[in-house]
């Protein structure tokens, strides 16, 4: 076959089209080539730039320490031939006939499809002024958020104390707002992901540094007329604010699915495999993917930490190669082992492992509470997640049980030995 | 295989010593020391690397 005909042949194959052109998204379009799928691949992705990293949007970034453009991922070499369709948002699905409609009237058939649409962050649903709101996923969040907190001496207001709040916080202190108050209902600052001991060491690093709480305080309105002056508490307290920050969770992106018979309760449900809805043609990566890991049991959940848009990749794009190129699946099932960071201030989390699940048996491995320190959760008595808090030192204590947490046995119920 | 790690970046989260641990480790002072000439055979390797580097300062020259 001369090289004309092989080109004609590619372009009358459909393309695998990866819905959510983030990092998902291109790790995907990535291992998608490192697995031997030699067929076209189209990216459709709603936000105007090329995929980029959102961690700094909360930390770096925010800070004016890197400018947004720097965030660019740099795709392999191996992807200079996809298609790239920016600025064009999936609006339907229809997978007994393997199309996607786009938001420009047009349609796309489709060999294989990965679901990559991620989350958007979940607003308060209370009344107020909307002007003076902002949230931080995209760029553009961000860029306005950083705006909004040069102005020097203003008083923040962060609701929600989880991950992103937290940062945020450390963050504006930095920038020189006069006061940052986070609140939220819970009565400790992450507690949820982390727990119990962890969380009062946040809660005492933070106000130590100068960041206000108020615990157990649920919101109920925002004051002012045009742009909002004051966040109101359910038992009448008004927080003056000159910038609210509404960190309160994400909703995932997958009403584009919707009316095809999947679970889309939270995120896709995907099998073993991120195989969406029993079909060998469909995964889900990153974000918005719900998948049980056979490193802990069969419950499906999902994972919001920059290290699943990459294990999530390579795994889905494996299985749905060997689908379309007829060889069979030869990989175990999907175990990877979980890890996020999180900098605040002058220290960092460090977490190896699903530290969720072990929160019941939590151990002081190394350091006290009081200074640095690393933590292990255990679940039947058995290890299943680090975290450490403190300086660059700590995290490599941390680093130092990675090794032991991978040789752990699966946990999951009846498993016999599981995975490797 | 040239491999280039933006040391300004670089703030030793260490992932890369996880994927390529035959190109990046960390010295006796915990800090990041690498191949800057890999063999060929560790380009997958450092491909990953340079993927789960949060700070993307892993880049690969030919
Ligand atoms: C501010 C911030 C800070 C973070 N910090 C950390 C950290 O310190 N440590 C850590 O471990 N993790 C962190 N994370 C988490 C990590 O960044 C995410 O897990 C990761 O970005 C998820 O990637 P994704 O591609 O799955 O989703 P996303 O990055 O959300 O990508 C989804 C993409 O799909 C697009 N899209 C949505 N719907 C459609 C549609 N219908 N059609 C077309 N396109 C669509 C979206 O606009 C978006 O571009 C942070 C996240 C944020 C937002």
């Amino acid at each position: 076959m001369n090289a004309a005909a092989a080109v004609a042949a590619t372009a009358a194959q459909p393309p695998v089209v990866v819905a959510g052109a983030s990092m998902a998204g291109l790790r995907t379009a990535e291992q998608l080539r490192a697995a031997g799928w030699r067929g076209p691949v189209v990216l459709v992705g709603d936000e105007p730039h090329m995929p980029y990293n959102r961690p700094p949007l909360s930390k770096e970034a925010l800070a004016g320490d890197a400018s947004f453009g720097s965030l660019t991922f740099l795709p392999r070499a191996s992807v200079a031939d996809v298609r790239w369709r920016l600025g064009t948002r999936v609006v339907a699905a229809d997978l007994d006939r393997r199309t996607v409609t786009l938001d420009d009237g047009g349609t796309l058939t489709y060999a294989g499809l990965v679901a990559a649409t991620g989350m958007r962050p979940r607003r308060l649903p209370c009344p107020g002024p909307r002007r003076g709101r902002h949230t931080v996923r995209t760029v553009a969040d961000a860029r306005g958020l950083r705006a909004a907190l040069a102005r020097p001496g203003g008083r923040v207001v962060v609701i929600g104390a989880g991950f992103i709040g937290c940062e945020v916080a450390a963050t504006a202190l930095a920038l020189g707002a006069a006061e940052v108050t986070a609140v939220d209902p819970l009565p400790l600052p992450m507690v949820g992901p982390l727990g119990e001991l962890l969380a009062k060491a946040l809660l005492d690093r933070h106000e130590r540094r100068g960041v206000r709480f108020a615990l157990g305080a649920q919101v109920t309105g925002f004051e002012g007329d045009d742009r909002v002056t004051g966040v109101v508490l359910a038992d009448g307290t008004v927080l003056a604010a000159d910038v609210v920050v509404e960190s309160v969770g994400s909703v995932a992106n997958t009403e584009w699915l919707d009316g095809n018979g999947l679970d889309l309760t939270d995120g896709v449900l995907t099998d073993e495999h991120l195989r969406v809805g029993g079909r060998p043609d469909v995964v889900a990566v990153g974000d918005i993917a719900r998948f049980p890991n056979a490193r802990y049991d069969e419950v499906a959940r999902r994972v919001e930490h920059w290290s699943i848009p990459t294990d999530t990749a390579k795994h889905a794009a494996r299985v749905l190669t060997a689908h379309l190129t007829g060889t069979g699946i030869t990989v175990e099932p999907f175990a990877p082992l979980p890890t996020f960071w999180s900098d605040q201030h002058d220290f960092r989390l460090q977490s190896f492992g699903a530290p969720a699940l072990g929160q019941d048996d939590v151990r002081v491995l190394d350091g006290d509470p009081g200074g640095d320190f690393l933590a292990g959760f255990h679940r039947g008595g058995r290890l299943v997640g680090v975290v450490s808090l403190g300086g660059r030192s700590t995290s490599a204590a941390a680093a130092r049980h990675r090794a032991e947490l991978l040789a752990q046995p699966a946990l999951g119920a009846g498993s016999s030995g599981g995975p490797k | 295989m040239k491999v280039v790690v933006d040391m300004n970046k670089c703030q030793d989260h260490g992932q890369c010593v996880f994927a390529a641990p035959d190109v990046f480790r960390f010295d006796d002072d915990g800090h990041l020391v690498h191949l800057p000439d890999a063999d060929d055979t560790r380009r997958e390797e450092v491909e990953e690397a340079a993927d789960v580097c949060p700070l993307q300062a892993i880049r690969i020259g030919d």
